[in-house]
């Protein structure tokens, strides 16, 4: 079963890469962009068949290891692969 | 008196740090591997600058697996004097020796150049040499030295005075606001370039100290952070060893 982790800064938390690229995509002419937020993207194959075990897996280890959670924050998807 | 330089995959100023402590402060210096599981007798340790794993995930967030890290988190927990610089200072916060965390640079411009840093706290064993208010300059160098904390700890750190080294002007003045500060070179918040532990022996700072150690180098200022350690040791007020 695969679990996709999205990590990215919290609300509250100034992101330098995203407003970075919001300003580019303003001077391309994409005004209709109103903000962006950059975040990282985890894909994890995990051994369990069972929906809420590879989501409690993976909200395990997002909190252990790959989300900081002084500063980011991250939502889980599990699909069957 | 033994410093300890502990050397991750990646580490690049761990040089500089052997080479402050040993000829230009004159202790006895050794490297430590970051597999290893033994500080070897060290009084102090120095996490050095550099990209430690590459700084895969997030910087120092893979560093805090390597095995040596249980042994200088014991080391602190014992009171031992432990400094962290830039990268190091990054392994810090992420192993939890530290509170907050990093964030890209303001500018997203990797900075290198050389900073004033105001003295705010001098009972800590890397700041004890040191004057109150007293103003360093010395270089930094790095991409994610954005100091974060939320804002109850932020609270909490200035409250336990644990903001020891603040970005300011050549005069130690702060602007009326910090963190737009133009001396503020990454948008740390409260202008935070340097804190210690709630217990005080552990301290990150994301200036280079050890690069600021002689006039050929271009400036002393940094040598008070490494002679606090050896006056701090020599006093008897610590007395943790590895």
């Amino acid at each position: 079963m695969r679990a996709r982790v999205f990590v990215t800064l919290k609300p509250s938390v100034f992101d330098p890469q995203g407003k970075t690229i919001a300003d580019a995509l303003h001077s391309l002419g994409y005004g209709g962009v109103e903000d962006v937020r950059q975040g990282k993207y985890f894909e994890l194959d995990l051994a369990t068949t069972e929906a809420a075990a590879a989501r409690a897996l993976a909200a395990e280890v997002a909190d252990k290891l790959l989300a900081n959670p002084v500063i980011e924050s991250y939502r889980i998807e599990v699909d069957q692969s | 008196m033994k410093f300890a330089v502990i050397v991750f995959p990646g580490s690049n100023c761990d040089e500089d740090a052997y080479h402050a402590a040993k000829d230009v402060l004159g202790q006895t210096a050794e490297y430590i591997w970051h597999k290893d599981a033994d500080l070897k007798g060290a009084d102090v340790v120095i996490l050095p600058g550099g990209f430690a794993h590459g700084d895969y995930l997030r910087t120092g967030a893979m560093a805090r697996f390597s095995p040596i890290m249980r042994e200088v988190q014991a080391f602190a927990e014992r009171g031992g004097p432990v400094l962290g610089i830039c990268n190091g200072f990054q392994i810090l916060l992420e192993a939890g020796l530290l509170p907050g965390a990093m964030l890209r640079n303001k500018g997203l411009k990797y900075r290198c150049e050389h900073v004033h840093v105001r003295i705010e706290q001098t009972d800590t064993p890397f700041t004890c040499a040191g004057k109150a208010g007293q103003v360093l300059r010395i270089p930094i160098g790095h991409g994610e030295g954005n100091y974060f904390a939320p804002p109850d700890m932020l609270r909490t750190l200035e409250e336990n005075r644990q903001v020891i080294l603040r970005y300011t002007d050549p005069e130690g003045r702060v602007g009326a606001d910090p963190n737009a500060d133009e001396w503020n070179p990454n948008g740390s918040v409260n202008g935070i370039a340097g804190i210690c532990s709630q217990a005080r022996n552990v301290v990150g700072m994301m200036p280079h100290p050890e690069r600021a150690c002689e006039a050929l180098l271009g400036g002393v200022d940094g040598k008070v952070i490494l002679d606090s350690v050896v006056q701090s040791i020599r006093s008897g007020t610590l007395v943790a060893r590895a």
